[in-house]
């Protein structure tokens, strides 16, 4: 098991105690309204919108569904620029490539560029394992590490935290790291990103290998690209002599030009900017210029497993943009902690089930259910992935996976087939039903808009589906009894 | 099995549903860009990100450039920059250590993007390997008006993906702090560009 958070609860029991955290919801509320304000003022200033997105999500299908071709024309580019090319099934294998690496260069530390592909296979935690020291050097990444914590968003894993809270992180355990923080630290953002920057900048100067990850690999030409703001980047790429890149299968691209589209969507959909303040792309070993050591690490980890489900594989395009967690009611009420993964959002309640299965483990089975399938998501997403279609898709084979169920929704549903598939049986039912909704209407104590009754609780097994939805009174009169009544509406009177 | 042979037999069976159809990629989104105001367009941008900008004409390049730097001690010229200075340190295979004892960097620049106020950097003549532009806490770009391309789709047609590339926009910054962004982290936290022009005085 990989990327989840170890021991945490399914989404409905996490996402109660993040609802109950007043302090977290205030930090949410305001960071995604932020964001979201931001996103569609840059976005709304490119007319072709669509049609970019249209173009992203077709340049990452030909890659996904020639994927073979890509991945091998990808390995010999980047062979023939003099980079080593291992190839990981899973975590395990990956983290320990990496691990052979710094050890094959009698190293205890390296530094890390933000790359949720190394968080979700536990790289740090591997590493430490073998006394090897991985220092993260993104500031979000830092807060999470020095706070013990776990990322809760793509874009921005402390997004949980306001600056109060990381400046009392920051002073309580940058000392024990290297560098102290000041001791006349204030929360301004800028007074505490100098504070990283200084604690960092001993880290960069005397490191001497990097992990970083892969925002795009060309196949055509082996170029590699990280898309970032804070120059921990460079620094990472540029500093150190060895260079390992983690990069998902799925991450390649089949064409240079197909760069035009993702720098334009990108870091509108991602930081709501017209462009990231950095991006580097590298072919390879540059003589002179940066490491002259690289490898990279294709990693599958579940990803050919996506790639199988018809519906889902559609989540493989994913540039990790995050606009679809920004956009989310959901997302934005509970916080990324709930989905109990480094993938949060509409976008994790989709590729945590199709990378693990979705019948993996209570936790990862509830994701599908962690939506209220409004659609946002879809709208925002620069590659269209249409995550409320695969939700639907992944609910049903979260059922499948549980037949035959003693649960009460498949006793009902049993029985609801049973009742429909015979006209006599549910003529019958239908005047037990206008009886029941005769005396009903009378006790319905509340109305849904438009005046129907409804009643507030179901009696028995239901209680806890009323819980937290209204159930319309059963109408009086069905249907085919009105059809029968008034000759199909010609003779259209009223009820007796 | 290999891992490689066992990955890619998995994607083979993954696919098997497909029928090998190469997708078509659409590219409606290219429309032609707007080439007038390109200059100012770009100046705009890249002030947007609270860059310094500052036009001159071709013959002032030189006062300019000791205005940008008035206050540094050492400055880092990479070979083949068309401006001599004065306090110019070559660099001469600095370590990183030595490279962060270094006030300010100048350079040149591969290409500037209007659309985006994006200037990009190739590390060859005149910019120096990828560390030179990235250690020191000032960066003075210079650009030429002529390099100025409207978008991202005119920059990814010239540019030659061999050699590495650093896209830049505006000085480093971060948005991890709820969301609000501030200038300054670990890249320069001061980019000054100079954009040289025929059309600005002379004298400016």
């Amino acid at each position: 098991m990989t990327g989840t958070f170890v021991g945490m609860p399914a989404f409905p029991a996490a996402a109660r105690t993040a609802l109950a955290d007043t302090q977290l919801r205030s930090n949410l509320a305001h960071a995604t309204s932020t964001i979201r304000a931001k996103r569609e003022a840059v976005v709304g200033e490119v007319e072709q919108w669509e049609e970019l997105r249209l173009s992203g999500a077709a340049i990452k299908d030909r890659a996904l569904l020639d994927l073979e071709d890509h991945l091998v024309r990808l390995e010999a580019a980047l062979q023939d620029r003099g980079v080593t090319v291992h190839w990981a099934r899973d975590a395990d294998e990956a983290c320990a490539i990496v691990g052979d690496v710094a050890q094959a260069h009698g190293l205890d530390e390296l530094v890390k560029v933000k790359s949720m592909a190394t968080q979700e296979i536990d790289l740090n935690e591997a590493l430490a394992a073998r006394g090897i020291a991985a220092w993260e050097t993104d500031l979000a990444e830092l807060i999470v590490q020095l706070g013990d914590d776990l990322p809760s968003h793509i874009l921005v894993p402390a997004i949980h935290r306001n600056r109060a809270e990381i400046r009392a992180i920051f002073r309580r355990a940058m000392a024990a790291a290297g560098r102290p923080a000041p001791d006349d630290l204030s929360d301004e953002p800028a007074e505490l990103a100098a504070a990283a920057r200084l604690h960092l900048r001993e880290k960069f100067l005397r490191a001497r290998m990097a992990v970083s990850g892969a925002n795009f690999a060309v196949a055509e030409t082996g170029t590699l690209v990280v898309v970032e703001s804070e120059g921990n980047g460079r620094m990472c790429l540029t500093l150190p002599e060895v260079l390992v890149s983690v990069v998902g299968i799925e991450k390649v691209v089949p064409t240079w030009e197909d760069l035009e589209v993702f720098l334009q969507t990108l870091p509108r959909s991602s930081t709501g900017e017209r462009m990231n303040p950095y991006t580097s792309t590298w072919t390879g070993v540059t003589p002179g210029d940066g490491p002259q050591e690289m490898h990279v690490v294709l990693l599958d980890n579940g990803r050919t497993r996506a790639l199988a489900d018809e519906v889902g594989r559609q989540a493989l395009r994913c540039i990790r943009c995050s606009a679809c967690l920004n956009v989310c009611p959901v997302y934005e009420r509970t916080g990324g902690h709930a989905y109990g993964s480094v993938y949060p959002g509409p976008i994790g309640a989709i590729l945590n089930p199709l990378l693990r299965g979705p019948d993996a483990d209570e936790q990862t089975e509830s994701l599908p259910y962690a939506s209220s399938l409004c659609g946002a998501c879809f709208e925002a997403c620069p590659v269209r992935i249409d995550i409320p279609t695969v939700l639907v898709d992944l609910r049903a084979q979260v059922v499948d996976a549980h037949r035959p169920s003693r649960k009460p929704e498949a006793l009902a549903m049993r029985a609801t087939s049973w009742l429909f598939s015979s006209a006599e049986r549910l003529r019958r039912a239908e005047g037990a039903s206008g009886l029941a909704g005769r005396v009903m209407e009378r006790f319905g104590r509340r109305s849904a808009p438009g005046g129907r009754r409804t009643l507030s609780r179901l009696p028995g097994p239901g209680v806890g589906w009323s819980r937290a939805r209204d159930l319309p009174a059963p109408p009086v009169e069905s249907f085919r009894a009105w059809w029968r009544r008034t000759d199909g509406g010609r003779s259209e009177g009223d009820r007796s | 099995m290999s891992a490689r042979e066992e990955i890619l037999r998995r994607v083979r069976t993954a696919l098997a549903d497909v029928d090998g159809r190469q997708v078509v990629v659409p590219r409606d989104y290219r429309v032609p860009a707007p080439t007038d105001g390109l200059v100012d367009r770009f100046v705009d941008r890249v002030q947007d990100y609270r860059a310094t900008v500052t036009r001159c004409h071709p013959a002032s390049v030189d006062g300019a450039l000791a205005e940008a730097l008035s206050g540094c001690g050492r400055v880092l010229v990479p070979s083949g920059f068309p401006v001599p200075l004065a306090r110019g340190v070559e660099d001469a295979g600095l370590s990183a250590v030595d490279l962060d004892e270094i006030d300010a960097v100048v350079t040149t620049a591969t290409l500037g993007i209007a659309e985006t106020g994006t200037i990009v950097l190739t590390h060859g003549d005149g910019q120096g390997r990828r560390a030179l532009s990235l250690v020191p806490d000032l960066h003075v770009c210079l650009v030429r008006a002529d390099q100025v391309v409207a978008g991202v789709g005119e920059a990814v047609a010239l540019l030659d993906p061999r050699a590495p590339q650093t896209w830049i926009s505006g000085p480093s910054a971060t948005s991890d702090i709820e969301l609000d962004r501030v200038e300054g982290v670990h890249g320069p936290r001061t980019l000054h560009v100079l954009l040289v022009e025929d059309g600005q005085p002379p004298g400016g």
